[in-house]
């Protein structure tokens, strides 16, 4: 399985090597291999490393750089919580703490069972429905800490937990 | 020639300068930090600011080009609080440590908070904190001092083309580390030091065996055996104030003494015995015998480098050890016998120009029946504090011979200190070896000077022997780069990983705080010393040092004999993890 | 009037009436992913094909400069003047660049935009590669807007079959392609030197400037960088002129701007008017005014690096220099209209947490300064503010815009310093009486049980720290020495029986 993976990773690589300024594709690159993994182990960036002739550290400075990338494994679910402006000016971080009491985590962490990951982002170009929150791309708006528990129990119930 | 105005008044300076080069030629010193003459511009700093009339912010003039007309302001009551207040607010992140840190009065930051004036500390909030990186032999880094001027990241990438560290992570959460954050000791890092010579506060430094070099020194049942690396005497002055350019062997010889080591000997000696060794090998690869061109392998980063970078080349390298490790090897077997001491209650110390010797002074490969050769290996750094901490000023005292009989060195054993040097001394016993003939011109001159690469030619009997010298690692990969395309461009390679050779190397005392580290004017006058004590040798090739004679009469045999293998060659293996070496540097 | 023909007016709502649509005006208007529909109803690629056939390259440049159409990415540099240098590079490979790194919190024009009508983006592209000399484009977006990533793939696949992208576009020797390149989660990639460090796969940390990207940009080529806002004037100003163009908006500024209106506002969402509109008529005439009979505060323009400014401001017009001698900036966008329950002091220390968190590290005074500016604001709105903090805060919003390697942060300190400059005294009350007048600071308010109260004990159970009293059934009471002002009995009361109040009328009175 991880095989496959990699060779598909390996393909990709290949492709962009073929292009001008080769390397000015790491980030595509790492996009692929996020997409493919769900976060950037050590070893793939090891990997990426010696495919793309790019040197480990320059690859762990973009890596560490971008906000985007995942460096540990993530939950099934991913909550963004907007903290953009008009959500926050409309009680974003209030769902936030909400949402931390219910799953007994901060940003950026993963519960236990790995089910939800959550995070904060920065506008989801939803502020009509703020404050919104999107988990694995489906937007939820309108939220209230009450309502916000509410979904997370229902995705819960989805996973029979 | 255009027109600009510094501070109210004209000058004429030429094109396409920065606003710091007019600054400069105008006889002002703009306070700066992260600038360094030989690595590309970066900006981060911001102390070099200046105002420019008609510009809305401050410029960074390190950066900023002139122009005609430009009136520049380096000095006003704005841009000298906005200067203060920027250095303020790098203190604010660093450790309020400094009568207890290692750079305490050679810091830049320190001497820099002064320059501008810095009086209080009133931003001060929560402080970064970071594990200290102190596995390595070689380098530790410790993140909390570091002010992120970018100055090693630049360094390790566009002169050393290794790019073992970077900037990692974002914001005030930046930090300097190598890839995944692992140690120095567990990464691509070639241990050149250089990082440490351009890092401007007490981030980045040698691991240093001080104190277990003074506990030996007060241990009455060990014998205490010292060697010097030849370009440690280059430049050990330089740390008592002394501008370089004289040669500081017989003080440094006289000081060990008073430190309290029982015998002192010169690494010169086994640059001797290195190159009848390696003399003798190249002549045997180029009667046919292995792999040609045969790559030196003095400098023990390119040794790391090479096992991590370069494996495809270790059948070309030399399998000759190091001077260093040669006199340890020597120290513990013939001097040994020769005292009658157990070797097991001698300690062999070396001070070198150099962070990777420690790294050498610790490879397995290098232990001889078990026994490790090299105990600790030292910087000229760490000797100049040493030297200071006991009390002995090295400008004051007379001189003294070294110990004999690994103390006698020929010319060619000096200038092993600078780049082309090795390969000069290889090629005057080379030819001499080949042709059995006195070889006229003893200056090989196109072994030296400070172009990055050298090329030249000489005659060794049926062959024009073309050899090829490149220092720093980025020259290395250039020169090497060429060889894998065509193996039979060269004979001989000599191939130092540090900017000028040994006496630019990783262990040198700081550049003055005026000047720059690597500063070319810098290495020419440490390079100057060694050059002046070669001519003025009575005897200047190797093979005629008669201690050299002797040690192969008495003990050795010949060169390249069972003994010398066992003794005084080593072999070499890949190293994970691989080095990268990008293609166009960056 | 020429300009009705751009005018699409959905009957009276006023949403509309006010709004002149140049950037999006096919955004809703046409399939998206047509692009027939661009061809036929909207006269795409029109400009193009006039460019082409009746225009040399000096031609449109001059054109765009006569427009004097302005960067809407920000800084608002006269586009016309950044093509003239990128043209007047020698270099044969050069580059253009579609900034649609659209990070501020609050705006969404560029996504809509490209969501809406790629073509138009696209369009203007092809026209800036043609006056340069450029046959490369890259677009950088965020990695957040899938949907426009997918639309712009479907309109190259769909312009190349046509013969607008590639070798000999429309049968001249004139060929031009693009690309897409991903952020990756930075806001400093907005930065136009960081951006290019992030297409050559780099870290996105700015450069010094000079070299401008015009002379040394993407793999040190010159490069011409205009966000997608830009690019989607392009066309309108080709194909209806320059001095059609230049007639709508004010002296300095031409065109439109488009707006994220959005905070308390009784309509939000995108807005498009002519550069000389006042933001009252935004708030009140297009925005509809503040809802639930709450008070206008204050309207922060130009995301999270602009500032806030207060009602005598309102009939300021939009243009970039009215903005900036108001103490705002006309920014990319974003507009957030502000009550009275929000707290500048809390809003100024948001905006600063953005900016510190997206700062690169490169420069001391971004790096270091916004987080000092961050904890000065953290310590003031938790009640420990002190004696100098306004003044350290100033003296750091100083140093950090005069001296900041990057747009970033020289603009950073400006809700901050704005904050200050128009609402000094709640700072003042923040420090001194340690009051929220918004009751917006939770560490700076009490919390009070009304005689709404039911005595159901469900605040009772979910104070952490048992400082609620009370029997079943019977009023409760909160005692203000074990309180420790988390907030959940206010969270919890289903009646609305709590209430916050930092008691600031009272020392007032």
């Amino acid at each position: 399985m991880s095989d496959t993976k990699r060779q598909e990773l390996k393909d990709f690589i290949s492709e962009y090597m073929q292009k001008d300024n080769p390397s000015s594709y790491l980030i595509a690159v790492l996009h692929k291999a996020q997409e493919l993994y769900g976060y950037l182990a050590r070893e793939t960036m090891e990997f990426i490393s010696e495919t793309m002739n790019v040197p480990a550290a320059n690859i762990w400075g973009v890596a560490t750089f971008y906000h985007y990338f995942n460096l540990t494994p993530r939950g099934k679910y991913t909550i963004s919580v907007c903290l953009g402006t008009a959500c926050y000016v409309k009680g974003a971080g209030e769902v936030m703490e909400a949402i931390k009491e219910e799953l007994h985590i901060k940003e950026g962490e993963t519960t236990k069972d790995m089910t939800f990951t959550l995070q904060e982002a920065r506008c989801l170009g939803a502020c009509g429905l703020a404050p919104v929150m999107m988990v694995n791309g489906k937007i939820h708006g309108d939220l209230t800490p009450k309502k916000v528990v509410e979904i997370i129990k229902e995705y819960r119930k989805k996973e029979g937990k | 020639m255009i027109k600009v105005h510094i501070n109210g008044r004209a000058y004429d300076v030429v094109e396409n300068i920065t606003i710091m080069q007019a600054a400069t030629m105008a006889g002002y010193k703009i306070p700066r930090l992260c600038y360094h003459p030989k690595l590309s511009f970066f900006g981060g700093c911001r102390v070099c600011i200046v105002e420019v009339e008609g510009m809305k912010n401050f410029v960074a003039s390190c950066t900023f080009p002139v122009k005609e007309g430009m009136k520049i302001h380096t000095n006003t009551e704005a841009v000298r609080k906005a200067r203060k207040e920027i250095v303020e607010l790098i203190l604010d992140n660093h450790p309020q440590d400094c009568n207890i840190c290692k750079r305490n009065g050679i810091c830049e930051l320190q001497n820099l908070a002064r320059v501008v004036g810095v009086e209080e500390r009133a931003f001060e909030g929560e402080r970064k904190s970071y594990e200290k990186d102190n596995a390595s032999p070689c380098i530790t880094n410790n993140q909390e001092k570091c002010i992120l001027c970018g100055r090693c990241v630049r360094v390790c990438s566009e002169i050393q083309n290794i790019n073992a560290i970077d900037f990692t992570g974002r914001g005030i959460n930046t930090r300097i580390s190598p890839a995944f954050d692992i140690s120095f000791k567990d990464s691509v890092c070639s241990t050149c030091g250089q990082c440490v010579n351009v890092c401007p506060t007490a981030t980045l430094m040698e691991h240093d065996y001080i104190k277990e070099t003074f506990e030996v020194l007060n241990d009455k049942s060990k014998i205490k055996v010292v060697q010097i690396a030849p370009s440690v005497r280059a430049a050990i002055g330089e740390y008592f104030g002394i501008k370089p350019g004289k040669n500081w062997e017989k003080e440094t010889a006289a000081a060990l003494r008073k430190l309290g080591f029982d015998y002192v000997f010169d690494t010169q000696f086994t640059a001797d015995l290195t190159i009848m060794e390696e003399a003798s090998e190249f002549l045997e690869r180029l009667g046919g015998k292995g792999e040609l061109p045969m790559i030196t392998s003095c400098s023990s980063a390119w040794m790391k480098a090479m096992e991590q970078f370069y494996p495809d080349l270790i059948p070309n390298v030399s399998s000759c050890r190091s001077p260093m490790s040669m006199m340890s090897s020597i120290i513990k077997t013939y001097f040994a016998d020769k005292i009658g001491a157990d070797p097991k209650n001698i300690v062999s110390v070396a001070f070198m120009c150099c962070v990777a010797k420690k790294y050498e002074a610790q490879r397995p490969e290098l232990m001889v029946d078990g026994m490790r050769m090299t105990d600790y290996a030292l910087t000229t750094r760490e000797l100049g504090w040493m030297l200071k901490s006991a009390g002995i000023n090295l400008p004051d005292i007379k001189g003294e011979e070294f110990d004999s009989p690994l103390g006698m060195s020929s010319g060619a054993g000096t200038i092993f200190g600078v780049t082309g040097g090795v390969m000069e001394a290889a090629l005057r016993t080379a030819y001499e070896f080949a042709t059995g003939k006195t070889l006229g011109d003893i200056d090989i001159l196109s072994a030296r000077g400070n172009q990055g690469i050298k090329e030249g030619k000489i005659d060794v009997g049926q062959t024009e022997v073309r050899f090829a010298i490149s220092h720093g690692l980025g020259n290395a990969a250039k020169l090497l780069n060429e060889v894998r395309k065509d193996k039979n461009k060269y004979h001989f390679i000599e191939i130092m990983a540090c900017p000028g050779g040994c006496i630019g190397g990783g262990g040198q005392p700081y550049a003055g705080l005026g000047s720059e580290p690597f500063d070319v004017s810098l290495l020419k006058l440490r390079a100057s010393a060694l050059y002046d004590s070669d001519k003025t040798k009575m005897i200047r090739k190797s093979h005629e040092n008669p201690d050299i004679k002797k040690l192969y009469d008495e003990f050795l045999g010949k060169p390249l004999s069972e003994k010398s293998h066992k003794l005084l060659h080593t072999h070499y293996k890949p190293h994970t993890p691989k080095g990268i070496i990008p293609k166009a540097g960056k | 009037m020429i300009t009705d023909k751009f005018k699409k007016n959905f009957g009276d709502i006023n949403f509309f009436g006010k709004q002149l649509r140049i950037a999006l005006r096919n955004c809703g208007m046409i399939d998206p992913e047509n692009i027939y529909d661009y061809i036929y109803n909207a006269r795409g690629y029109e400009a193009l094909s006039k460019v082409l056939t009746d225009m040399k390259p000096a031609e449109v440049v001059e054109e765009i400069k006569k427009s004097g159409l302005r960067g809407r990415g920000g800084a608002g540099f006269p586009t016309g003047l950044k093509w003239e240098f990128t043209a007047k590079e020698t270099n044969p490979e050069k580059y253009v660049v579609c900034n649609a790194d659209e990070g501020d919190p609050g705006a969404f024009m560029d996504r809509s935009a490209i969501e809406g009508d790629p073509h138009s983006v696209i369009e203007g592209m092809l026209i800036g590669g043609y006056a340069v000399g450029a046959s490369k484009g890259i677009i950088y977006i965020r990695a957040e807007y899938p949907l426009a990533v997918e639309r712009l793939y479907k309109a190259f696949d769909a312009a190349r079959n046509e013969g607008f992208l590639g070798k000999n576009i429309l049968g001249s020797d004139f060929n031009f392609d693009i690309e897409i390149r991903l952020g990756a989660g930075a806001f400093v990639c907005g930065e136009e030197t960081a951006l290019i460090n992030s297409i050559e796969g780099k870290r996105g940390m700015p450069r010094p400037r000079p070299p401008f990207p015009a002379v040394n940009g993407v793999f040190g080529k010159p490069t011409l960088v205009n966000n997608v806002e830009t690019w989607a004037n392009i066309t309108a100003v080709i194909i209806e002129g320059a001095d059609w163009f230049s007639s709508i908006g004010t002296e300095k500024s031409k065109g439109t701007k488009v707006f994220a209106l959005a905070g308390k506002i009784k309509n939000t969402g995108l807005v498009e008017v002519p550069m000389g509109t006042t933001l009252r008529e935004i708030v009140y005439d297009i925005g509809g005014g503040i809802p639930n009979g709450k008070r206008f505060k204050s309207v922060q323009t130009g995301g999270p690096s602009g500032g806030c400014l207060t009602e005598k401001f309102l009939d300021t017009k939009i243009d970039y220099e009215s903005l900036a001698a108001a103490g705002s900036i006309m920014g990319s966008g974003g507009m957030i209209i502000i009550d009275e329950d929000s707290c500048m002091v809390n809003l100024a220390k948001y905006f600063i947490e953005f900016t510190q968190s997206e700062s690169c590290g490169k420069c001391v005074p971004c790096r270091e300064g916004t987080k000092r500016m961050l904890e000065i604001l953290e310590r003031i709105t938790n009640g420990e503010g002190k004696e100098g903090d306004i003044e350290k805060l100033e003296r750091l919003g100083n140093v950090i815009k005069q001296a900041s390697l990057c747009g970033l942060g020289q603009s950073a300190p400006n809700p901050v310093l704005s904050t200050i400059k128009n609402f000094r005294t709640e700072y003042e009350e923040h420090i001194k009486l340690k009051k929220c007048r918004a009751n917006a600071c939770e560490k700076l308010v009490n919390y009070y049980v009304t005689d709404k109260c039911v005595g159901c004990g469900a605040c009772k159970r979910a104070c952490p720290a048992g400082a609620i009293e009370g029997s079943l059934k019977a009023a409760h009471k909160i005692d203000l020495a074990k309180c420790i002002k988390c907030g959940r009995c206010y969270k919890t009361c289903k009646f609305g029986a709590i209430k916050k109040d930092s008691g600031i009328r009272e020392i007032m009175q």
